[in-house]
């Protein structure tokens, strides 16, 4: 590390303005020296040294014990500068790994990206907001060539760069399956092998897998334990829980996922979303769930992407702009 | 954050009851593990684990009793649950959890 001398002509005059004068600018020129000291690496030893020197400049019959005791000062300040060093040293090494950390993000989002398909008759829109550097959650679009579109919605528990890990293994997977195998319970099947086999033991992902027909508008899906999802139905204004259980990815090797399906009729929409929506904290309160519809409600109206934006504000809001946990939101509606 | 957990450890015969108070998240969960796992690698052992006075859990702290359940398998212990509040017990509804560890409502821990 580069060490740069200390101006020992600036230096002697604020010492001498100080001791002739005691004055309290002097004073705080010896503070900005010392902060300029600690920017450029000069260690405490060096500031005594150019202090002993101005000192016997200034005083050029200075007491013989004065001068021996700030060169034994010297030698007790030494280890500080080579703590100082150690810091500097530390800092760099910080701001290096966070420079990693935040390609490493970036490299995920790209990897991840999943284009939100324009499908005629259909209106999509999806939010998701990390809460941290990198996402725990993940959401990924697939259109088949027969009409079908994938809709798969992972959370990964566990957080930091692990679970991004994890994602990326998630996303390969799903990636690798030929077309004619992506059926939803078949997908959570093999990925719940290959979770269980690769990741840790206390790491496990919720996942919800959804396959929509385009042609005759069923929806097919199957949950591997992850946050209930809503359908909304126009004709009666109401909604009602996804019902789908199954275990989540990663428990155990042998876990089967039942498939369940429904008809999504002209203005209905289905409503995917993971806990970072539902447990949302208000101070020492929990959002309840039926506090999440009331708001989804007040903005399923409007496009679906303006609508999800919506509910996100205003979540984002209630929480003081601090999300606790990765927040992701799917609007599918079915255009009249 | 500050820590909110206490973990109360008692063993007789065969049988270790881990009596949990406060919070599970993130922050707290390690402790949580610390005190749970050792207990699971015991052959034949027999663990409650008593949540009456657990407020809070999240998605880690399921990641702790799945690890747990991972070894009973291994060392042929079994692990038991009780007391569950409702917005816990809903965590491991939600998550099919429930059906491969076991959850006892009814019964107080330790009896």
């Amino acid at each position: 590390m580069k060490k740069e001398r200390l101006d020992l002509d600036d230096y002697r005059k604020f010492l001498k303005q100080y001791l002739l004068t005691h004055d309290e600018t002097a004073l705080y020129q010896a503070e900005q020296l010392s902060k300029l000291s600690v920017q450029h690496n000069v260690s405490p030893e060096e500031i005594i040294h150019v202090h002993i020197k101005a000192l016997k400049e200034l005083y050029p019959d200075l007491q013989q014990e004065v001068s021996d005791s700030l060169n034994f000062l010297l030698e007790a300040m030494i280890s500080y500068g080579l703590a100082l060093q150690e810091y500097q040293s530390l800092r760099e090494k910080q701001s290096a790994l966070e420079s990693e950390i935040s390609v490493a993000a970036n490299m995920q989002k790209t990897l991840l990206q999943t284009k939100k398909p324009t499908i005629t008759g259909l209106d999509i829109g999806a939010v998701s907001v990390p809460a941290n550097q990198m996402n725990g959650d993940y959401y990924h679009f697939i259109e088949g060539s027969d009409g079908t579109l994938g809709i798969a919605l992972a959370d990964v528990i566990g957080k930091g760069v692990p679970a991004a890990l994890a994602m990326s293994m998630i996303k390969y997977s799903m990636d690798s399956f030929p077309e004619q195998l992506r059926q939803p319970a078949q997908i959570l099947e093999s990925l719940n092998r290959v979770v269980e086999q690769n990741v840790d033991t206390s790491m496990f992902i919720t996942m919800f897998y959804g396959s929509y027909n385009t042609k005759n508008h069923t929806f097919s899906f199957s949950s591997a334990g992850h946050e209930p999802g809503f359908f909304y139905f126009q004709e009666t204004a109401s909604f009602s829980e996804i019902k789908a259980r199954g275990l989540v990815l990663g428990a155990t090797s042998d876990a089967r996922y039942n498939e369940e399906a429904m008809t999504i009729h002209d203005g209905d929409a289905i409503i995917l979303l993971t806990d970072g929506v539902t447990e949302c904290h208000l101070g020492d309160r929990f959002i309840e769930r039926d506090e999440v519809l009331e708001v989804i409600k007040d903005y399923l109206h409007l496009p679906a992407q303006e609508a999800v934006e919506k509910v996100y504000k205003h979540f984002e809001r209630l929480q003081d702009f601090h999300l606790r946990d990765d927040f992701t939101l799917i609007i599918l509606k079915k255009e009249t | 954050m500050n820590i909110n957990l206490s973990i109360d450890v008692a063993t007789t015969d065969n049988q270790t009851t881990l009596t949990i108070k406060g919070e599970i998240d993130a922050y707290t969960a390690p402790l949580l593990k610390e005190k749970l796992l050792p207990a699971t690698a015991k052959e034949a052992e027999k663990i409650v684990v008593d949540l009456k006075d657990v407020t809070y859990m999240d998605s880690t702290g399921l990641g702790v009793f799945i690890s747990a359940l991972k070894s009973t398998k291994e060392h042929g212990s079994t692990l038991t649950l009780v007391n569950l509040q409702e917005r816990v017990h809903r965590l491991f509804k939600i998550t099919s959890l429930d059906s491969i560890i076991s959850i006892d409502t009814t019964t107080r821990g330790g009896e």
